[in-house]
């Protein structure tokens, strides 16, 4: 009973928001150019999935690969903020500031510093948008960690590595799952975002693109409906993850 | 008897904005072995930083700290802690919450031996069935009996106690005081319990010691000659012996106020 409404109600809720978008291009009699109607996706599945399936492929394993990237080198940032207060004052600035260039800014200039490398570029930006909040979360998780708990183990005559590995470390994962959630979003966005602004593209991103250009407004819709199913799959692929790890975190309702 | 613990001439201050904050002055204590030490005192004098003291946490910037013959430099195996917070690890089962020191202090014992010291600790406290559980699925007094269980499971030589029961109702605490009692009764250890309840402090204490206010040093000690025989009972704090205690304690602390120069600082 709670499977099913825990699967039904989601199906019902997206069901719902298609009808209505159908009503509301019917009712006001709108071209398929001004806004495409559910109705017009199936067609332009059916014409390109050839190409949504390549295009699929290739946003997401740039995704995922950015997202490993930002994974590996923010939990090692964070441990450094964490354990370091010099590092923490040094660093803090220096990534806020970071993270408040806008990204798309940095597609040309990736785009020069490494010329011709699609891939190679995509990976990175998806890399530098979604390292932040991990770096963050980590780094705050570790340095906020309570004395006692460190104590329990320190007064054992524990090493530093054991004390990490046993305490610090799943302690803080809950914190980095949270984290994670938030930069998979990122990712994927660093991705689309190279995709669609760098000339000769590839992945769904591109796929929008010569939508546009072909002026082939049911397509563009069809590839947002297919970037936000590719964007719920990872989104719940890290709360599988999370599950898995962090489960323990998860309060008993009662 | 041997001293179990011996702290001689202890002075420490701690680096602050301010400059430096003396918070022990010449502070000697000794706990002979298997003897249960009570330490009471104003708030903010010190009283925790002499656990972590005795824990080798931290050194101390003059005087000495021994433990059964031995100067304390770094932290040894032989204690165990509890603090006032269960410090309950979420991820973990009470049952492997226990058996952490035993991953320390013996990684080479079978696990099977493990549990079944864990399993015979856990259940002398009466969480037998509670096992396989998460801390956050019991109370707060059944997380310190949990807490104490994984503080002796190694048998250490002492036992360092910093308010475990200060944030539990006053039913709970009783409840934990006897707990106590029984868990001594089964393998004797050394005790030092750090408290505000100067009930607790003759209820558990052979000794209680009074701290003078920051920086604080030993002002005055009280041995206790609790009523009754064998395992002490709670109705022995109601008779005139240990209302005479609590009463020279009382008079002690109200001493130890008055000798700070301003209001305690936490």
């Amino acid at each position: 009973m709670r499977m099913a409404q825990k699967i039904g109600v989601p199906i019902l809720a997206i069901g719902l928001f298609v009808a209505f978008w159908e009503f509301l291009v019917w009712a006001n009699g709108w071209p398929d150019y001004v806004m495409a109607s559910p109705s017009d996706l199936p067609k332009a599945y059916a014409r390109f999935w050839e190409l949504f399936l390549v295009g699929s492929w290739q946003t997401l394993w740039r995704t995922v690969a950015g997202l490993g990237l930002a994974v590996i080198f923010g939990t090692l940032l964070g441990m450094i903020m964490g354990f370091s207060r010099i590092a923490r004052d040094g660093l803090y600035p220096l990534l806020v500031g970071f993270n408040a260039v806008p990204k798309a800014t940095l597609v040309p200039v990736l785009a020069l510093l490494f010329i011709g490398q699609h891939n190679f570029n995509t990976v990175l930006m998806a890399f530098l948008i979604s390292f932040f909040p991990i770096a963050v979360s980590v780094g705050i998780g570790l340095s906020t960690l309570e004395p006692e708990y460190r104590d329990i183990l320190r007064s054992l005559g524990a090493s530093k590595v054991t004390i990490f590995r046993k305490i610090a470390l799943p302690k803080t994962l809950p914190e980095f799952f949270g984290a994670l959630k938030v930069s998979v979003t990122l990712a994927f966005i660093g991705t689309n975002l190279v995709e669609i602004i760098s000339p000769h593209g590839r992945g769904l991103g591109a796929l929008f693109l010569s939508g546009q250009t072909n002026s082939n407004y049911p397509l563009m819709f069809a590839v947002l409906i297919a970037l936000a199913v590719l964007g719920i799959l990872l989104y719940y692929g890290v709360v599988a993850l999370e599950k898995i790890f962090a489960g323990w975190a998860e309060r008993l309702q009662g | 008897m041997d001293n179990l613990i011996d702290i001689k001439g202890v002075t420490h201050a701690y680096k602050t904005p301010n400059g430096p904050l003396p918070v022990l002055d010449d502070l000697n204590l000794t706990v002979p072995e298997g003897e249960f030490a009570a330490v009471v005192g104003p708030s903010g004098c010190g009283k925790s930083t002499l656990t972590r003291l005795v824990a080798g946490l931290m050194k101390p910037d003059r005087g000495e700290v021994w433990l059964h013959g031995e100067l304390v430099k770094s932290p040894r195996k032989t204690v165990g802690m509890a603090f006032q917070n269960p410090v309950m690890l979420e991820w973990r089962t009470i049952l492997q919450n226990v058996i952490l020191p035993l991953e320390i202090v013996a990684p080479s014992m079978p696990s099977a031996d493990r549990k079944a010291r864990a399993m015979e600790l856990l259940s002398l406290v009466g969480l037998e069935g509670f096992e396989n559980k998460r801390p956050s699925e019991l109370s707060g007094g059944m997380r310190q009996r949990a807490s104490l269980c994984r503080a002796i499971v190694h048998k250490p030589d002492v036992l360092i106690m910093d308010e475990p029961f200060g944030a539990l109702d006053a039913f709970t605490r009783e409840d934990l005081w006897q707990t106590m009692h029984q868990l001594r009764a089964n393998e004797p250890f050394t005790a030092v319990l750090i408290t505000h309840d100067l009930r607790e402090s003759v209820y558990l204490g052979d000794q209680v010691i009074v701290l003078s206010g920051r920086p604080a040093t030993t002002q005055f000690v009280l041995d206790v000659g609790y009523p009754g025989e064998g395992l002490r009972q709670l109705d022995g704090l109601y008779t005139p012996q240990c209302a005479e205690m609590l009463a020279t304690l009382r008079d002690q602390i109200r001493i130890a106020q008055g000798r700070q120069p301003g209001p305690a600082v936490h």
